[in-house]
């Protein structure tokens, strides 16, 4: 599993990017590092902390001096700089160092050799042949370099495994997962306006849909976005639009008109720090409340959030198969963190999973109701004859069955409760999530979105350390599964990780709406707002504090 | 334009009817007795007699505002979405639906104000459809406030000693824009105005009709200087060049009433052409594969 962390400059800055390796399941980017590789001396002085006692500091000795007394490091200095120009030779000063120690690391940790230089070609395959020259020759070097004595620091890792299912593994960042996930679930048309960290999935939908026979447009603005992707579902496609924090705001008003018209389409939400431009390129869940209440009127929405790189391929499944049984948006909160994390999963059964994207003109029967009370919305896309001879228009006003606009105050409760409804039926469709670890006992961690890992990772910790925990994951979180009260009473506490602020009433997003929609006054919160993933230890710490806070008895 | 997604339709068991205005009317119009939209509404209906599509490949939709009322009003598919977004949703339909005939609605404050943005990039991406801009230059529905059209000195509720702001020059703003078609009528010169929509429905880009359509109710008389019934003149283009650009943008500069007809006419592949280019390149790259094949290679590359 990687983690980047980026800075939100324009002409760059310090990078930083984290590499945790296993041959297990790797559910955390992980608290401590054991090699740190660092370029400059920045690098060392920022990062240094980040290293656990006895492991291995590798720097750059043309550039970085580390303190000769701080002996909590196996400390190896290599001359990567002038080995680098060295190698590749000529006028190229030093670029490729990042290939060098890749290939130092290949060597150190066994790594296939045979796919990174297959991967180093194809990067740089598009662009001067001295370019992909040079590269190999900065791998190679690292490669060669002399390594034993540090080698004997690290465990081998053992060959990748099969899994269970005999399917093969596949490495995807979290955006390309979901954007993939899209594809099959038969989405051929989006818009959007570039954002990050959204853009790249927009990127990718540009470059892939025309291979499929679709398109997706970049439009003038984020309101513009919405509207074609809703322009789209009115064709009778699936459509997708995204953005990142600000831009779903934006689309909050066409998003209303998407909930009145009863008009399939899926948001993606590729969260980040805020409010406003906030910090772009870091981590945060503070959108959820927007997903779910932002928009004028009673708007009742669908919010899913994928809790790994493999989810985001299967929640984009899942948010086409509601967009299209209850005719509805379907929000899809990630974030920066899941967005830009590579991670490896077992690759999906397409042949099982691929939808169809046809458009439905059969013609509709004399009876066809665009918006019938007694049941769910089927939206008749233009070509297909209506057997009446009466023509629908779908419409943002308050309408009767037949679409017309009304003001009939009944009308309005009646198709407010339709609406509502649908989601009300959605609830109890799906399945209570799995309790993992202890069934019942001393506190419950509910999450959402990416902090999964981390959290499953904190409740073998205090496990371990005597408490009995479980752990509960949602990834419905609007409507919100029904049996959750039931499972809660089950502990003594339960605690909401999430990564947001605690807001004016001490709770953070996802905890405000199970205390509101559960009246369970045991529920409470961790939360944080650093930017940043959360670190094991900093649930593990957090979920002591409030219990020693709190005694045994629940905060009323 | 994308075939590939289009199930097929069943053919039509008998050969039809025609197109008439009792098949095309629907809901009787809520706008106000005397108001200009009433003659648009029924041009249209002449356009749609002549032109003979098939009823449910006409597609009629709007944003907000008196004049967007429009496609309840008119027995096709269409759709009344929000204020000034029509537009981005319309090119949406005609994108990807190339069996369709889309027709937007709407009015100035639509068009030209809180929509402008969506005008000017629909109109350079030239796609293919008919945008209708009934302009009465005052904000109706909301009971007369100023306009983005509203002339300077022109009283409401929101300039209540007269408007200070320069309007907008329509012709002006839509030549400059990119749309590849842009005619301008008066919604009392029926025949002008049936003609207009017309050449507008079968040309092939992006096509703008500007309606001078007053409203009766909060500025009446808005439009005299152009109607000879009321004293004023309907002054006809004439010996005009419409693919040249620049004399288009005098014809636009000239004082009110100005002048009526087709301003600017050029043939420009449309983004439907361009789009459906991309997509046959990409499929003559990938050699027709099947969407589970690509969507397999896909994941290969990633192993």
């Amino acid at each position: 599993m990687t983690y980047m962390t980026i800075p939100a400059t324009i002409s760059g800055g310090p990078s930083i990017f984290q590499v945790r390796m296993g041959t297990g399941d790797i559910l955390s980017a992980g608290d401590q590092a054991d090699l740190l590789v660092a370029f400059y001396q920045d690098s060392y002085e920022n990062h240094i902390g980040f290293l656990r006692p006895g492991g291995v500091l590798l720097y750059d000795a043309d550039h970085v001096k580390p303190d000769p007394e701080d002996r909590r490091f196996t400390a190896v200095g290599l001359p990567i700089t002038s080995r680098t120009v060295e190698a590749v030779g000529g006028s190229s000063k030093d670029k490729g160092k990042n290939l060098f120690v890749l290939g130092l690391l290949a060597r150190l940790f066994e790594l296939d050799v045979a796919k990174l230089t297959g991967l180093i070609r194809d990067r740089f395959g598009g662009r001067a042949e001295d370019i992909v020259r040079n590269a190999m020759l900065a791998f190679d070097a690292g490669y060669g370099y002399p390594t034993d004595g540090l080698r004997a620091c690290f465990f081998r890792l053992e060959g990748p495994q099969v899994s269970a299912g005999g399917r093969p593994q596949v490495t995807l960042d979290g955006n390309t997962a979901l954007t993939y996930g899209l594809i099959a679930a038969g989405v051929r048309y989006g818009a959007g306006y570039p954002i990050t960290p959204w853009s790249s999935i927009m990127e990718t939908l540009r470059t892939e849909l025309p291979k499929y026979g679709g398109t997706f447009v970049q439009t003038e603005d984020e309101l513009a976005a919405i509207a074609y992707a809703l322009g789209f579902a009115y064709s009778g496609h699936l459509a997708v639009t995204g953005s990142s924090g600000p831009g779903l705001s934006l689309k909050m008003e066409a998003l209303g008109w998407a909930t009145m018209a009863e008009m399939p389409v899926i948001v993606i939400n590729v969260q980040r720090g805020g409010p406003s431009t906030g910090l772009p390129t870091n981590v945060e869940q503070s959108d959820l409340l927007q997903a779910i209440y932002g928009s004028h009127g009673d708007s009742p929405r669908v919010v899913l959030a994928p809790r790994n790189v493999e989810e985001c391929f299967y929640v984009a499944l899942e948010a086409a198969r509601i967009a299209r049984k209850f005719s509805t948006p379907v929000i899809i909160l990630t974030d920066q963190g899941l967005a830009t994390r590579i991670e490896a999963f077992d690759e999906p059964n397409l042949e099982a999973l691929m939808a169809n994207p046809s458009v439905d003109l059969a013609e509709r029967g004399a009876d066809f109701k665009p918006y019938p009370l007694d049941s769910i919305t089927r939206h008749a896309p233009p070509g297909a004859r209506i057997a009446s001879g009466k023509y629908p228009t779908v419409s943002g006003l308050e309408h009767d069955e037949l679409g017309h606009p009304s003001g009939n105050p009944q009308m309005h409760q009646k198709m407010t409760e339709k609406r509502r409804e649908k989601l009300r039926t959605l609830a109890g469709e799906v399945p209570v999530p799995e309790v993992y670890g202890d069934p019942e006992g001393d506190v419950l961690l509910v999450g959402w979105g990416s902090t999964w890992g981390p959290i499953r990772e904190a409740v073998g910790r205090l496990r371990a350390d005597g408490a009995q925990v479980g752990q509960l994951h949602l990834t419905q979180i609007n409507p919100l599964p029904l049996g959750l009260g039931e499972i809660f009473r089950r502990y003594r506490h339960v605690l909401v990780i999430e990564m947001n602020d605690q807001g004016v009433y001490g709770f953070g997003q996802l905890a405000m709406l199970l205390r509101a929609s559960l009246a369970l006054a045991h529920i409470d919160s961790v939360a944080k707002t650093d930017g940043l993933t959360f670190k094991v230890s900093e649930i593990v710490d957090g979920v002591n504090r409030r219990l020693s806070l709190n005694g045994h008895g629940a905060r009323v | 334009m994308s075939p590939a997604t289009l199930t097929p339709e069943p053919a039509p068991a008998a050969p039809r009817a025609p197109l008439t205005k009792k098949a095309l009317t629907a809901d009787h119009p809520t706008w106000c007795p005397g108001c200009g939209d009433f003659a648009v509404l029924a041009s249209f209906y002449r356009v749609l007699e002549r032109l003979q599509y098939p009823q449910e490949k006409i597609v009629t939709m709007a944003g907000i505002g008196c004049s967007s009322r429009f496609p309840y009003f008119v027995n096709t598919h269409g759709g009344h979405f929000i204020h000034g977004r029509s537009l981005p949703f319309s090119a949406a339909i005609s994108l990807s639906r190339d069996d369709l005939h889309v027709f937007a609605f709407g009015g100035d404050g639509d068009g030209f104000s809180i929509g402008g943005n969506h005008l000017v990039h629909t109109a350079r991406k030239n796609i293919r459809m008919t945008y209708v801009i009934m302009d009465n230059s005052v904000y109706g529905l909301t009971k007369k406030q100023t306009s983005p059209t509203s002339p300077v000195g022109f009283k409401s509720k929101t300039d209540p000693t007269g408007a200070i702001d320069q309007p907008i020059n329509p012709m002006r703003t839509l030549i400059n824009s990119g749309a590849t078609f842009v005619a301008r009528s008066h919604a009392t010169q029926v025949n002008h105005m049936t003609e207009m929509m017309e050449r507008a429905a079968r040309h092939d880009g992006f096509s703008v009709v500007e309606i001078l359509s007053e409203c009766v109710e909060f500025y009446e008389g808005a439009f005299d200087a152009g109607n000879p019934r009321k004293g004023g003149q309907f002054r006809l283009i004439e010996n005009h060049d419409t693919s040249d650009l620049v004399a288009a943008y005098r014809l636009a500069s000239e004082p009110w009433p100005g002048v009526f007809g087709v301003f600017y006419e050029a043939s420009r592949p449309t983004k439907n052409k361009l789009e459906a280019e991309l997509i046959s390149k990409a499929r003559e790259r990938t050699k027709g594969a099947s969407d589970l094949e690509l969507l397999q290679a896909s994941f290969r590359k990633a192993r």
